[in-house]
Parts: C-alpha cells; sequence; structure tokens
C-alpha cells in the first residue's frame, strides 16, 4: 500500500513519518500546493509548525489546496492520520471533532508517554489490544485536547477516543485524558504523540509507534481483499 | 473601512494564560485584579464589514473555543 505524507512550508516530521510508514508499505510527500494526492491509499498529515502556527495551529494550513484533497478524501472514506500538528490541522478542517489548546502548563515539553489504548478494533488500533500500553514521545506547546461536554457523550457513545493518556501522562492537560480521537466513521485519525518517532528501538527506547502504521496497512489491504 | 475583532477564550475553559498573568500581578503589588483573560487582537481594512462575521467564522477566531467580536473603527474619513 502506499502512503502519502502532506508536507506545508514549517513541517519537521514528515521525513521520520515517511521512514516510519515505508517499514510498513510505500510512502511518499506531497507538497502542500499539490492537489495530487497520486494515489495514495492514505494520508498523514504530520507534525511541525506549518504556515508558523500563526493564528492558531493548523488555522492556515487547513486551507491548503493539499488539504482541501484530503478532505475530498477523507470524505470519500480515505484513512486520515494527523500526527500533533496534524492533529490541530484536522480539527481546524472540522474533520475531528473538538480542538487543541495551549498546554495547561504554558510550556512547551518534550517527554515520553504512556498512552492506554482504549479500543483496539479501529483502523488506525487493530494491531494493538485494548487495554495494552504503548509508550510514544511527546513533544509540544499547543496541545491540550477539549471538547465541550455535549460533543464528548457523543464520542463516548459513538466510541470515538481511541487512546488515553495513562494515568500521570497527561502533561498538557486533555480533557478527561483523551490522548487520540477517531471521526464518527472511523477513517480519520489524529492524536499528539509521535508514533513516527517510535519506530525502532535502537534509536527512539521504543517501537510501539509502529502498530499505528501497521493497523492502517491491515485496514487498507484489508478493504482490498 | 478600519475594523477591529477581538478575540477571547469562551467562558468555562481554563484558560492558563490568564492564570498565570493573574498571579504575577499581585506578586508585583497590583492588589485586587481577578478574572483576568488574555485573548488576541485584530486589527484589519475591509471593503465590505458585512464579510467580517463570515471571516471570524471561517479563519479569525475557532468558534468551538472562542468568542469574537467586531467593532468597527471611524475610518476618518
Amino acid at each position: 500500500m502506499k502512503f502519502g505524507v502532506l508536507q506545508f512550508p514549517g513541517s519537521c516530521d514528515e521525513v521520520d513519518a515517511v521512514e516510519a510508514a515505508r517499514n510498513v508499505g510505500d510512502a511518499e510527500l506531497i507538497w502542500h500546493r499539490d492537489r495530487d494526492l497520486r494515489g495514495a491509499e492514505a494520508i498523514i498529515v504530520p507534525g511541525g509548525f506549518s504556515y508558523g502556527d500563526y493564528l492558531r495551529a493548523g488555522a492556515i494550513a487547513r486551507f491548503s489546496p493539499a488539504m482541501e484533497s484530503v478532505i475530498a478524501f477523507a470524505r470519500d472514506g480515505g484513512l486520515v492520520l494527523g500526527i500533533c500538528n496534524g492533529f490541530q490541522v484536522l480539527c481546524e478542517a472540522h474533520l475531528l471533532p473538538g480542538a487543541l489548546l495551549p498546554n495547561v502548563n504554558l510550556r512547551f515539553t518534550s517527554r515520553q508517554v504512556e498512552l492506554d489504548v482504549v479500543r483496539g478494533d479501529t483502523a488506525f488500533t487493530r494491531a494493538c489490544a485494548a487495554g495494552q500500553r504503548l509508550s510514544i514521545p511527546a513533544k509540544h506547546s499547543w496541545g491540550r485536547y477539549y471538547a465541550d461536554e455535549a460533543t464528548r457523550r457523543a464520542m463516548d457513545e459513538s466510541g470515538q477516543v481511541v487512546l488515553r493518556y495513562a494515568p500521570g501522562h497527561n502533561f498538557n492537560g486533555s480533557v478527561d485524558d483523551i490522548a487520540a480521537v477517531r471521526n464518527d466513521a472511523g477513517n480519520v485519525f489524529g492524536l499528539m504523540p509521535h508514533p513516527e518517532h517510535a519506530v525502532d528501538e535502537l534509536i527512539g527506547g521504543s517501537a510501539d509507534g509502529l502498530s499505528i502504521f501497521e493497523s492502517m496497512r491491515l485496514a487498507v489491504e484489508g478493504t482490498h481483499a | 473601512m478600519r475594523a477591529r475583532v477581538l478575540i477571547r477564550p469562551k467562558a468555562g475553559i481554563l484558560d492558563p494564560q490568564g492564570v498565570a498573568v493573574e498571579r504575577a500581578l499581585p506578586a508585583l503589588g497590583f492588589a485586587g485584579a481577578s478574572n483576568v483573560h488574555v485573548g488576541r487582537l485584530v486589527e484589519l481594512d475591509v471593503d465590505d464589514a458585512a464579510q467580517l462575521r463570515p471571516m471570524c467564522e471561517k479563519l479569525l477566531a475557532n468558534p468551538l473555543v472562542e468568542d469574537y467580536e467586531v467593532q468597527l473603527l471611524d475610518d476618518g474619513g
């Protein structure tokens, strides 16, 4: 299968995302001005500081030509993974519920976090088991997930909370310890921690992030079968 | 036409910047300041004031987490 990884001015994790995806398939970069997703079967919106994060993180990237194509791709059921700034972009694009706000500690924080898998039956976690704990790095200053109470209730009912910060790991102050959410249809997924930085024990101390990419491969190749 | 858009965190959503400023004030000897909130100010010239509200909804503010207020300023003309 083939992943397409968006690249905005200010992206900084797109190459790691390509390398991570290549553990399970083919991957190439898609420049933000490019409307052609070039046959990608899954899209990754990577981390970084797209368009300088001016105004609000992700607010301007959401209107880029490539994102217009990604929004149409998502509406057609295509798999879209947003990591860190990519998660912010997907929320700004209303492909995911809620918004990301400044960390409660007001600091840029870079640390390893542990995440509890709430659901192991989604297109992004089917290589995991519910209850499994993943160790993945996080590095951001604008990662406090927020959705109002009515939205959270609807998300709970439709099983849209996929990962939660393990006790003691919710450093950014996300509501209900929510670390990763999916849309109602189940084909769009976002999280602040970086699975693409945890694909090799030798340099990341953990390869737990691989399971996200492997899950996407299983989801895509399953739909081909 | 000159316009000013004031953008604030929605009431009820934790505003850590406001909290930090509120805590800093007494440390500098300014007593009695409370309910501090930190927002954003956007000033712009527009040909059509009717576009300001859609601009806010679509880009200048995130209505999920922010309230905005549009003020039209005297353009001196």
